[in-house]
């Protein structure tokens, strides 16, 4: 059940950026005693105070058997020997090389969010860009504009064409049937008119015609030689 | 100047008479307990470990306090030598 009437986010405390890590750590003497217990003796019994407090300490316990020394005395200060003659010698490699580690890793994750965010800026810079072409639309719509006038145009006239074309196809068709027919009356008048004359040349007529046709040539060809 | 209460006073503040009543006042729930404990790790590790350049102390004060502990466990069974 969620308190939609309880309050978030009410202070000002976030998680991110976390803040950095410190540089180094606390003091620490001889690798054993925080700094601070020798600042806490430092006012009343100055540099050499815990020094005389450690001093005594160990012979206090040595005197009364406290800490009790037998063979595992001996190991201990060969092996504490050993442990510290190897620190003093190797700790400073030891820690140049977790230095490198840790700026190798500091360096990836760095170069990790370098390149997000010059990724981000490019992408950025191609929504302005792209926010820019839009504004050309009006170009764009433009252009399309006369495109499609243009086709509306193209295809008026391409039916105009067909329409004038097919009107003329019928015209001419029934020009052709006119004259066709005029030719044909024609044709057959003459045909007829031929026959009937023909017809009405009888053979009496016919032995007349030749006849006076002969006598003509006759009366041609003697004007003819006297003309020669 | 508000005077503060002798519950909420650090360790390093409280006189020397008071001592006794100070720890009778702390929290020994086992919750109480656990936070002290958490709460103890927390600083020594935010101080000593968790740095950018941390050295040899923040190890070597652990495994000193864990010799003289064992050594004080097995304190009565080195006395016996003798």
């Amino acid at each position: 059940v969620l308190h939609t009437t309880r309050p978030l986010h009410t202070t000002q405390q976030s998680l991110a950026p976390v803040p950095p890590l410190p540089e180094k750590g606390g003091e620490v003497r001889h690798g054993l005693i925080p700094e601070e217990f020798f600042q806490f003796l430092y006012p009343k019994t100055g540099v050499t105070g815990p020094y005389m407090l450690g001093t005594g300490l160990l012979l206090y316990l040595l005197s009364k058997e406290i800490y009790v020394v037998n063979h595992e005395t001996a190991a201990a200060a060969c092996i504490l020997t050993v442990i510290v003659y190897g620190i003093k010698k190797f700790g400073a490699d030891v820690a140049a090389f977790a230095d490198k580690l840790n700026e190798e890793k500091v360096a990836a994750a760095l170069a990790m969010k370098n390149e997000a965010m010059q990724t981000l800026q490019t992408a950025i810079e191609e929504e302005k860009k792209e926010q820019w072409r839009v504004e050309g639309r009006k170009y764009l719509f433009d252009a399309k504009r006369n495109n499609i006038a243009m086709l509306l145009e193209t295809n008026y006239r391409e039916r105009l064409l067909m329409v004038y074309n097919e009107v003329k196809k019928r015209l001419d068709y029934q020009v052709a049937m006119q004259t066709l027919k005029r030719q044909k009356e024609q044709d057959h008048m003459i045909q007829w008119v031929e026959k009937n004359v023909v017809q009405s040349i009888t053979p009496q007529q016919q032995k007349e015609s030749i006849a006076k046709c002969i006598l003509d040539l006759k009366a041609l060809s003697k004007s003819a030689r006297a003309a020669v | 100047l508000p005077a503060v209460l002798l519950k909420d006073t650090k360790l390093m503040d409280v006189k020397l008479g008071q001592l006794g009543t100070w720890l009778a006042m702390r929290d020994f729930t086992p919750g109480g307990i656990l936070g002290a404990m958490r709460r103890g790790y927390e600083r020594y590790y935010n101080k000593y470990i968790n740095v950018r350049k941390g050295g040899i102390g923040g190890l070597s004060m652990v495994l000193a306090g864990y010799i003289v502990l064992s050594y004080m466990w097995s304190y009565s069974h080195v006395s016996k030598y003798n």
